[in-house]
């Protein structure tokens, strides 16, 4: 009350010393506690209601119902799939954009942001038009697909890793110890950017999981197309299975988070962010709020 | 052209030193760009070519193949004009209400005292919270706020049963109330970067030359803040504008927004002659959304200029 009443007669006048030490610390302590008790409501009150809503005997049901295997299926044999074409695309390029071609980083991060900026409805239109009839044929077209999706995660992820340490000096060595580029390559950078391949892996998968534009425009039944699907069946258990997706998706989140801060302990310094695309660039996340 | 010919023809002829050197160096150059040359080629196939038709397809009679602003004048009338102006404003709204919540948040969080493991949590859950939407997320809001929900039951207990008053889920303003749920931490995630980047000196000085908190907001910290809240808008914006997922999967497709008719067109919900109206509508979302990025781009080095 008191700080209200000070923050009140403020005006011009210089404050009283004090108030010094927090200048812009205690001032609307309401204020600040109403919106963060609003926040954390609306965030938690749907969590709740679903989980009341689908009850709890409705989760083990997911499993028994028809469908749910072979979209599971699906979606992990894509998110596999994805994972190994997006590491073998883009960690080689991306190594080598970092050695021999660093002028063009600013261009890589220019078009890796790209899948982001293009709506993924208008992607897949545009997709279904020109791709070849053996490709339409196939689910596994749109592993292809979520390879280009999945590139600015994998692509900032592999930056952040290889800039923070010494890439060109420790390929330098390397090879004045008589190490050939294959060698280089597996033993040296390999192992200093495992942190950041685990983080473009999760990030990918969990794209995969949660991939639904695509899929259902494509009409193939990944998991979350299947739930949406089973609704009619029933609305239990549509929840129980978005709240099962939402909580893999979760561990897997927190999969980067744990190993970001411990590989950030390990080497002493910088903090791996959940949000590496983001923070920096127009974007969406990999659980694909589209 | 010719020479490469000439050369190919008479090597011998020519200067023996100079020309392998050039030819060596042309050809170390070509071959340092065939490092990125896989890549280059998927991101040509995988999108260049996708976004490239599109633009195509949007200009062509869908019978003849031949040159056409029909589609164009199609999609621009009828229930897709309609559709892209609730779609620009659901994106506006959605841009706007969470821009301002999230604003706050983090506001509260970054002037928070003693507030590390408070800022830990807010920053782990809006990283959460952001990555999440989609079919999950309308499920969530079809549990909580559906006509059969938990919120839904515990408002008609209390004698307001929000669908008897013209709430739906169904329609723009629901998918509006869905959206700031990843949209919100999405803008905290944003907009913290910006705010650590207003420097305590500023304030201190401000302070010191006799600002109060109003003067200092109004002089200092807000236009400094302020491009890169702008720019952080239109990127709320954009990730509004290109969903689709979360309003389908809510909406079963009903709700008449510019992304959920592009997918209805495709799947084959489509009058004889307008086949090719979804491109057009495509060609319309990447229209807008190239603006937004330009804008948006703008912004960030204007906001550069100060934060950081």
């Amino acid at each position: 009350m008191a700080a209200v009443a000070s923050a009140g007669q403020a005006g011009p006048q210089a404050p009283a010393p004090a108030n010094r030490p927090a200048p812009h610390g205690l001032r609307f302590p309401v204020w600040r506690w109403a919106i963060l008790l609003a926040a954390t409501a609306y965030f938690l009150i749907p969590l709740y209601s679903a989980l009341k809503f689908a009850g709890l005997k409705a989760f083990p049901d997911i499993f028994r119902q028809s469908g749910f295997i072979s979209a599971m299926g699906l979606s992990l044999r894509l998110a596999l799939i994805t994972t190994i074409l997006t590491l073998l695309l883009m960690v080689p390029t991306v190594v080598y954009v970092h050695l021999r071609l660093p002028q063009i980083r600013r261009m890589m991060e220019a078009i890796t942001i790209l899948p982001i900026v293009i709506p993924p409805i208008v992607l897949i239109i545009g997709v279904l038009k020109v791709a070849p009839g053996f490709l339409l044929s196939t689910p596994y077209l749109l592993a292809l697909l979520y390879v280009i999706l999945a590139m600015p995660f994998a692509y900032r992820s592999l930056d952040a890793g290889l800039r923070a340490f010494d890439l060109k000096t420790m390929v330098e060595a390397a090879s004045s110890l008589g190490a050939g580029a294959p060698a280089t390559l597996w033993r040296v950078v390999l192992p200093n950017i495992r942190t950041a391949m685990l983080s473009a892996t999760v990030l990918t998968v969990a794209l995969v999981l949660g991939e639904f534009t695509m899929a259902s425009l494509d009409l193939y039944q990944t998991f979350p197309v299947w739930i949406v699907n089973f609704e009619q069946n029933s609305g239990p258990v549509s929840v129980a299975a978005s709240l099962f997706a939402l909580f893999v998706t979760w561990i897997l989140l927190m999969v980067i988070v744990t190993a970001g801060s411990w590989s950030s302990r390990r080497r002493g310094g910088g903090e791996v962010a959940l949000f590496t695309v983001v923070r920096q660039d127009f974007g969406q996340t990999p659980g694909e709020p589209g | 052209m010719a020479e490469s010919t000439i050369q190919a023809a008479a090597p011998g002829i020519a200067a023996p030193g100079a020309r392998p050197g050039r030819r060596s160096r042309s050809l170390r150059r070509a071959l340092q760009w065939a490092g990125v040359l896989p890549f280059g080629v998927y991101v040509a196939l995988g999108l260049a070519a996708p976004t490239i038709a599109i633009a195509i397809a949007a200009f062509k009679n869908p019978d003849t193949g031949s040159f056409t602003l029909s589609n164009i004048r199609l999609a621009t009338e009828g229930s897709y004009l309609p559709g892209l102006r609730n779609g620009i404003l659901l994106a506006i709204a959605s841009a706007i209400v969470p821009g301002i919540f999230g604003l706050l948040i983090a506001y509260a969080i970054h002037t928070a005292k003693r507030g590390r493991l408070l800022r830990q949590i807010v920053i782990t859950a809006s990283g959460v919270f952001a990555n999440f939407g989609g079919v999950p997320l309308a499920f969530l809001f079809i549990a909580a706020l559906g006509t059969t929900g938990v919120v839904t039951g515990w408002l008609s207990d209390l004698g307001w049963d929000p669908w008897n008053h013209g709430f739906t889920l169904y329609d723009p303003v629901g998918v509006f109330v869905v959206y700031m749920y990843f949209q919100i931490p999405l803008m905290v995630l944003v907009i913290l970067p910006a705010l650590e980047g207003l420097r305590p000196a500023w304030r201190e000085a401000a302070e010191n030359l006799g600002a109060g908190t109003r003067q200092y907001w109004r002089h200092v910290g807000g236009p400094v803040l302020f491009p890169a809240f702008l720019g952080c808008v239109l990127l709320l914006f954009g990730s509004a504008f290109s969903a689709y997922a979360t309003a389908e999967a809510l909406t079963g497709g009903t709700v008449a927004i510019t992304s959920i008719q592009i997918g209805a067109l495709e799947n084959g919900n489509v009058l004889a002659g307008q086949q090719n109206v979804g491109y057009a509508l495509g060609l319309f979302m990447v229209v807008i959304i190239g603006i937004v990025m330009i804008f948006y781009t703008i912004l960030q080095r204007r906001a550069a200029r100060w934060l950081r």
